[in-house]
């Protein structure tokens, strides 16, 4: 059932999973959980979409997702950094209030359509048999999310500001006695993720899903921050776990035609199944086996960031 | 952690009374008219004018619900946990009280007694799970509880289009009508329950005692203050975190069985109504205080009930109801969060200031 066609549109269908993984690792390898993504990225999704929608330039929609992502994504840090809130509550808050003010203001686009993302085959790669179509036969959006994995690990292990990056999130008192500012820099990384965020959510509603309904990203936002777990907070291998995601989606759908009367429950087999990862990569008894063979242990283990959603304070 | 002043009530107040009429003028509509439906809508204009008891026992009834998870998770958040699997808790309360009322044939209030037992050990058990997962399976307990939420909404969906059906046709609009003698007692002509407002009511109560006057609440309060500390001096923490988990859960169960038995009167799909959800900002709100979860989350209740009739009545989406909640939520957070930072700053100065 996997033929070619069918790992092609999972690729395809992956962009906007791809990008708001990517800003979700990011913020929360500074030690930022950004728990609205559910919300930040349906909120996102629509101003992409009305944006693209009202002038009719679906390039346009992309900036002011990664506006509105960043927006909210800000708020979590001030509240954090700034006035010594839990970041988790806001940010559940905040998922919450972007969710209602979504369907509240998409109400009257529901059923509308914008231009979407026009398709744009790579000369010459395109044609390589079985990775042509599967990689290079779609649009910008998705080679662009392709681009974002690759920058966004060799920023993070091949770059001094990466580095840095890993610190803040990490030991942030061994950054700040070495000059790093570490609020700052939480400040600009959050923001950063939030961007991501936001343009995952109009990669959904401008290209995966064209169109806008009720509710249109629901639930990716939660698979988003389970696949960071699931990654390791590591670009490469969150990226494995959106494939996989997608994967796991289009067979569970695949199955509804020979199991009909489990058609409403096989779509949400990924979610339990994105629990069970979750045990095997946290199994204690199995890390502790994996630690003699230290290969093994770097491929499954995920051991989060010492200092995620903790505040730092300059005394 | 303080307490509510008035200038901290105040503030969000008035944020949620003007983005609501910023949101309603951008919407292109008179203000005052939605924000009086939700009154109108909710417990009647003139509010609980005689003869509109129907409409204030539905959101009585809606109000039953919230205040139960609300209690429930004054537990779990005292613990230090978030639990987001609240939804899934009050879905399989609902299930099981589902499960008796359709195969169970007994008295009434030996029926009832049995449909809520089978709510909250539903919940219990669908609590225990995340709370399992967490002590025994190291899964961070608001993605082992959202997991298990998915599960139990396409487990309900299962059991409504497929096993429990409606007889002749199957639809996803719900099961069939339990049998009288399972539903919850009510005042005649409503949907009002004297004994859910009761359990409600008790279920608050008993939190607040639980977290003013015991051993148990103490050593709770110490696990959510500081895990690792618990455990070195000896409190068998993840004892507690199950504990804090099966009390939750089987609150939000008992919500559940209220929802299926005492409002819908059959399993339908959206059966927790969204209600962990929205408990979930009561207790925010609330600042963990089981006193306060009463007032609150009536008035959420009002939202929710009345701004169901916005759709209808004025051709305005109803999420306007959500996005009111959300924003009173978030602007009481930012502004305790406001004041305490600057009362630092002021007592920083004060003391003629160490660098910050």
């Amino acid at each position: 059932m996997f033929d070619t066609a069918t790992i092609a549109s999972i690729v395809a269908g992956s962009s906007a999973l791809m990008f708001a993984t990517m800003g979700e690792t990011i913020n929360e390898k500074a030690g930022v959980i950004n728990l609205s993504v559910d919300g930040s990225m349906m909120l996102a999704a629509l101003a992409g979409f009305v944006i693209a929608f009202q002038t009719d330039i679906v390039w346009l929609g992309f900036p002011a997702a990664a506006a509105v992502g960043m927006s909210v994504a800000l708020l979590i840090a001030f509240a954090s950094i700034k006035l010594s809130l839990n970041q988790v509550a806001v940010g559940f808050v905040l998922f919450a209030l972007c969710t209602q003010l979504s369907r509240f203001l998409g109400a009257n686009y529901v059923g509308r359509r914008p231009v979407g993302v026009p398709t744009w085959e790579i000369p010459g790669l395109s044609s390589i048999p079985f990775f042509g179509p599967v990689f290079f036969d779609h649009n910008l959006v998705v080679y662009l999310s392709y681009l974002t994995v690759i920058a966004t690990f060799l920023f993070m292990y091949r770059t001094r500001k990466g580095l840095e990056l890993q610190g803040i999130g990490e030991r942030p008192e061994a950054a700040h006695s070495r000059g790093i500012p570490v609020n700052k820099l939480r400040y600009f990384y959050t923001a950063l993720g939030g961007a991501l965020i936001g343009i995952g959510g109009a990669a959904f509603s401008l290209d995966v899903k064209l169109g806008w309904s009720d509710r249109l990203t629901r639930n990716l936002g939660w698979i988003v921050l389970a696949i960071v777990i699931f990654g390791g907070w590591h670009p490469l291998r969150a990226a494995f776990g959106v494939l996989l995601f997608g994967a796991l989606q289009a067979y569970a759908i695949n199955l509804v035609p020979e199991f009909p009367s489990l058609s409403q429950v096989l779509p949400s087999i990924p979610f339990p199944a994105m629990i069970l990862a979750l045990v095997i990569v946290n199994w204690k008894r199995l890390l502790k086996w994996l630690d003699r063979y230290p290969f093994l242990r770097a491929i499954l283990r995920s051991d989060p960031p010492t200092a995620i959603g903790t505040r730092f304070k300059v005394n | 952690m303080s307490s509510y002043r008035l200038t901290n009530l105040v503030l969000p107040i008035s944020v949620v009374v003007a983005s609501a009429v910023g949101l309603l003028v951008l919407a292109g509509t008179n203000p005052w008219d939605p924000l009086q439906l939700i009154v109108e809508g909710s417990i009647g204009w003139p509010p609980f004018e005689a003869g509109k008891s129907a409409k204030v026992g539905d959101t009585v009834m809606v109000w039953v619900p919230i205040a139960l998870a609300s209690a429930g998770l004054i537990v779990t958040f005292n613990a230090g946990m978030w639990n987001i699997g609240i939804e899934g808790q009050i879905i399989m309360g609902a299930i099981a009280a589902a499960f008796v009322a359709r195969e169970v044939s007994a008295p009434r209030p030996l029926l009832v007694l049995l449909t809520i037992l089978a709510g909250a050990v539903g919940g219990l058990l669908w609590g225990l799970l995340v709370g399992v997962l967490r002590t025994a399976g190291g899964v961070n307990e608001i993605f082992g509880g959202l997991g298990l939420d998915f599960v139990a909404i396409s487990f309900t969906t299962y059991l409504i289009i497929d096993p429990w059906a409606r007889t002749g046709v199957a639809s996803t609009s719900g099961t069939d009508i339990f049998p009288d003698a399972a539903l919850i007692p009510s005042l005649s002509d409503t949907r009002l329950s004297p004994l859910a407002i009761a359990i409600a009511l008790l279920a608050i109560g008993g939190v607040w005692i639980l977290f003013r006057g015991t051993l148990y609440g103490l050593k709770l309060k110490a696990v959510g203050a500081n895990l690792r500390s618990s455990f070195l001096v000896g409190i068998p923490t993840n004892r507690y975190l199950l504990g804090a988990f099966m009390i939750c859960g089987a609150l939000a169960g008992i919500g559940g069985t209220v929802q299926a038995t005492g409002f819908h009167f059959k399993l339908i799909p959206a059966i927790s109504g969204g209600y962990g959800f929205l408990a979930i900002l009561v207790v925010l709100l609330a600042r963990y205080q089981a006193f306060w979860v009463i007032p609150i989350s009536f008035f959420f209740a009002m939202i929710a009930v009345g701004s169901s009739q916005l759709d209808l009545r004025l051709d305005l989406n109803s999420a306007l109801g959500g996005v009111l909640q959300g924003v009173l939520v978030l602007s009481a957070m930012f502004g305790l969060g406001w004041a305490a930072y600057r009362a630092k700053r002021q007592l920083q100065e004060a003391s003629g200031g160490d660098s910050g």
